[in-house]
């Protein structure tokens, strides 16, 4: 069986930057990749390598078994791509927006209109599909721009960032959406910042950071890399947080962080709410106080911190500002 | 790639730009207004100035072809502004992973800009003859005469392609082109007769191809004599439908390659 995306060691450098440094990945048919990376990792240039947007200096890649510097065209017949900026044109309405893109897949005038109405239908648009898409909330332009990427049933999908910038409404009901798609068996390539996201929809997934993979793995391989929640403490005097770090220590599965300035502690644990009953219990013997404590689930920020010792926001600081590159 | 199916997909991006001209109209009123605007200052403002023998009808009559001139080249940036915008927002990205031609975006583009420009010479054409401007010298001439603006702005709007794809953003084109644009159609017999130029001014409008297209206009629509009235005019303005149709050809032959070339990488930042 092809591969419905396969790279293996994509270099493109824009001036002195490298967005892409050797990056490898693979999408069995059928199945989910995410791609999950923090801004300026090279998960937007990745895509637009894949989907003929952007020629790679080196490496090769193919889609459905066509290379994609070798033969775009042939490769933009099985793809279908929604971007990170909803590339909606607002001055048409909806449903002028998908015939033009079903036109361009040459489906035919009445089959690119019915195929319109099918998916505004589908996409929850169908009230909103002859109004102006300028009028559009964020959530109804993700909408719309994905079914622009889906007019022509494609087997390879490529979703750039889907829920960046939704509300949590809109971005719930997305991924109903994208987990519609998937069951119907699209293979899918999807970039994400968040952990969860990429948690929720992919079979696999590949962490990128300055261009190349860092790490791969199931969700749940991936999280047990990182360790299954994070117990967040905060503890009322400044003076026993050594002594709350050398309670708390056995407890963790990866390196406990120290955080001084918000007198907290941030320990790697599995185990979930009886880890928490054994802090609290340990903490309380000793006599140590809280102000606060919580269990929440890993991060990006935790994943990447585990992985190449340092957070996502330094990170951001530390680049300068580059636009979704 | 069949060429029928490029053409189909050039007239469907043509479709979709001339949608958004009835959606913002705004664009064509002020591509319009500021034209009628020009022919009512020149003519009444400066008219009397430029033109004292008379009531200056003569001057309003030999104004009108300059301002076509300027006009449909001004409109030309509506293709740069216009596909600079398209790759800010991503919709070239979009069009460039569909199976579609790859010509057709930028056909489909200069292409609508046609369509705008015959809007604004009919609303020109009118105001024209509101102020007394005439057509003396047959339909057919001034079909050829309106044909040669055309053909001449279609080819300048493949150099705005180039420019729109190369720039940030649509505000780049705007500027730019109106600080190369706006003296380039002065320095012509756009607006005043080339004897009142001093030498080397005189030179360059003479050969200007805005002045030979103007010209060629001039004459199809019967408003000057042959030659633009110069005592020894230059081979262009002698032959200014010659000159405007081998500067419109070298024009293509360029900038078509190139604007097309540059789109097949174009991708949003």
């Amino acid at each position: 069986m092809v591969d419905a995306v396969l790279a293996e060691g994509l270099v493109k450098t824009y001036g002195k930057v490298r967005a892409l440094d050797g990056l490898s990945l693979r999408v069995p048919e059928g199945e989910v990749l995410g791609v999950l990376g923090p801004n300026g990792a090279g998960k937007t240039t990745a895509v637009k390598v894949l989907t003929t947007l952007v020629r790679p200096d080196s490496g090769t890649a193919s889609v459905a078994g066509v290379d994609v510097v070798a033969d775009p065209a042939g490769v933009r017949r099985s793809i279908g791509v929604s971007g990170q900026n909803a590339a909606v044109d607002e001055y048409l309405t909806g449903f002028e927006n998908l015939d033009m893109v079903g036109r361009l897949y040459h489906l035919g005038a009445r089959a690119s209109r019915e195929r319109a109405r099918e998916l505004l239908r589908e996409f929850d648009l169908e009230e909103a599909g002859d109004r102006v898409a300028k009028g559009y909330s964020g959530g109804m332009r993700r909408r719309l721009d994905l079914a622009g990427a889906l007019v022509a049933r494609p087997p390879v999908l490529f979703l750039d960032e889907p829920t960046t910038g939704l509300d949590p409404r809109s971005r719930t009901s997305m991924w109903e959406v994208i987990r519609g798609l998937v069951a119907g068996g699209t293979s899918l390539l999807l970039t994400t910042q968040y952990l969860e996201e990429a948690d929720l929809l992919a079979d696999n997934i590949v962490v990128v950071d300055h261009g190349r993979v860092i790490a791969e793995g199931t969700a749940d391989e991936l999280k047990a890399q990182v360790g299954g929640e994070r117990l967040q403490v905060t503890v009322a005097d400044p003076a026993q947080l050594g002594r709350a770090e050398e309670l708390l220590t056995p407890l963790a599965v990866g390196p406990v962080v120290r955080e001084e300035e918000r007198r907290g502690l941030l320990v790697p644990v599995t185990g979930g709410a009886a880890r928490l009953a054994d802090a609290l219990r340990l903490l309380d013997g000793e006599g140590v106080a809280l102000d606060d404590v919580g269990l929440r689930r890993p991060t990006l920020d935790d994943v990447f911190l585990t992985l190449t010792g340092r957070s996502t926001a330094e990170d951001d600081a530390a680049l300068p500002k580059e636009a979704s590159a | 790639m069949s060429l029928s199916t490029a053409v189909s997909d050039g007239f469907v991006v043509a479709k979709r730009n001339l949608i958004k001209v009835k959606r913002v109209p705004d664009l064509l009123v002020f591509t319009t207004l500021s034209p009628i605007m020009f022919v009512l200052l020149f003519a009444y403002v400066f008219g009397g100035a430029i033109d004292q023998s008379g009531d200056g009808s003569a001057y309003r009559e030999f104004l009108i072809a300059g301002i076509f001139a300027q006009t449909v080249v001004f409109g030309s940036t509506i293709t740069g502004a216009g596909i600079a915008e398209d790759v800010q927002k991503g919709i070239i990205d979009r069009f460039r992973t569909l199976p579609m031609s790859p010509s057709a975006v930028l056909f489909g583009r200069t292409l609508s800009d046609v369509v705008n420009n015959v809007i604004v010479l009919v609303v020109m054409s009118l105001t024209g003859l509101a102020v007394g401007w005439r057509i003396r010298d047959g339909f057919w001439h001034a079909l050829v005469g309106f044909l040669l603006l055309l053909v001449f702005a279609y080819a300048i709007s493949w150099i705005m392609a180039l420019v729109g794809l190369l720039v940030p953003s649509p505000e780049v084109v705007n500027n730019a082109s109106f600080i190369i644009i706006f003296p380039l159609t002065f320095i012509a017999n756009t607006f005043v007769q080339l004897e009142t130029l001093p030498g080397p001014l005189r030179t360059f409008a003479e050969w200007n191809p805005i002045s030979a297209v103007t010209q060629a206009a001039r004459e199809n629509f019967g408003n000057v004599p042959p030659g633009g009235g110069l005592s020894t005019p230059s081979w262009a303005l002698q032959n200014p439908e010659l000159y405007t149709l081998i500067w419109s050809a070298v024009v293509l032959l360029v900038f078509v390659p190139l604007a097309s070339a540059r789109y097949a990488r174009a991708t949003s930042r």
